[in-house]
């Protein structure tokens, strides 16, 4: 988990994304899902939280992108997102950062939601 | 038609094949791709992109700057598409469970 979280954010000086970072972080909580029983595995990531947090990571990018939309720029033009004292380089660094982190939470919390589908699917047929 | 599949399958690979030994050799300079101007005498966006992209965004990683500031709304289809998938997922094998739950 923590070495998702450095692909993340190192993206900007080494390869890496939110991508790649989002696997790496649902890799974790997958994991633990297949190693641990039933009653536990829930505690670290609830399976009620998956869809909501991915609609929650996708409405971060289009929020940022949406955010530059009205402050009088081109959708996803982040030299205009209202960050006080800062020069357009950085704002477009920041920019980038928080619609990767978006992507990573997005991908991270569907990769587990499909994950646990699936599971369900088996149980019942189990049962 | 076994063997006909086989066939075209192999007819084609040979072609593929055939394909590749024509492309430029891997960071070719004098390669079409990697000229400034491009054959209808534009210039490309690729030199854009390598010339300005320190300056532009403070970011070392240039496919970084590509891929989330230069072409951002690309990746937001993707981020979309996965979230797609996610929701077709759900939507798909929960009224499969409600059907079999309704049978029973």
């Amino acid at each position: 988990m923590l070495f998702g979280m450095y692909v993340i954010f190192h993206g900007h000086y080494s390869p890496g994304g939110g991508f790649q970072g989002g696997a790496l972080l649902a890799s974790s909580i997958i994991l633990i899902r297949i190693a641990m029983e039933e009653k536990v595995h829930q505690l670290h990531f609830n399976k009620a939280y998956g869809i909501p947090l991915g609609a929650v990571g996708v409405l971060i990018f289009f929020g940022v992108g949406f955010i530059s939309l009205i402050m009088g720029g081109y959708f996803l033009d982040y030299s205009l997102l209202p960050f006080p004292g800062m020069i357009t380089a950085e704002l477009r660094f920041y920019g980038i950062l928080l619609i990767e982190v978006g992507v990573g939470l997005a991908v991270m919390t569907i990769l587990v939601a499909i994950y646990d589908n699936l599971l369900e699917e088996d149980d019942d047929e189990s049962i | 038609m076994k063997y006909l599949t086989f066939m075209s399958i192999g007819v084609f690979a040979l072609l593929l094949i055939y394909a590749a030994y024509g492309l430029p050799y891997r960071g070719d300079p004098n390669a079409l791709v990697n000229q400034e101007i491009s054959l209808t005498g534009t210039p490309v966006a690729s030199s854009y992109y390598i010339e300005n992209a320190m300056k532009d965004a403070n970011t070392p990683n240039m496919v970084t700057t590509v891929l989330g500031d230069y072409r951002a709304f690309d990746t937001l289809g993707e981020e979309v598409v996965i979230f797609a998938a996610g929701i077709i997922c759900f939507l798909l094998l929960n009224r499969e469970r409600k059907r079999e739950a309704r049978k029973q």
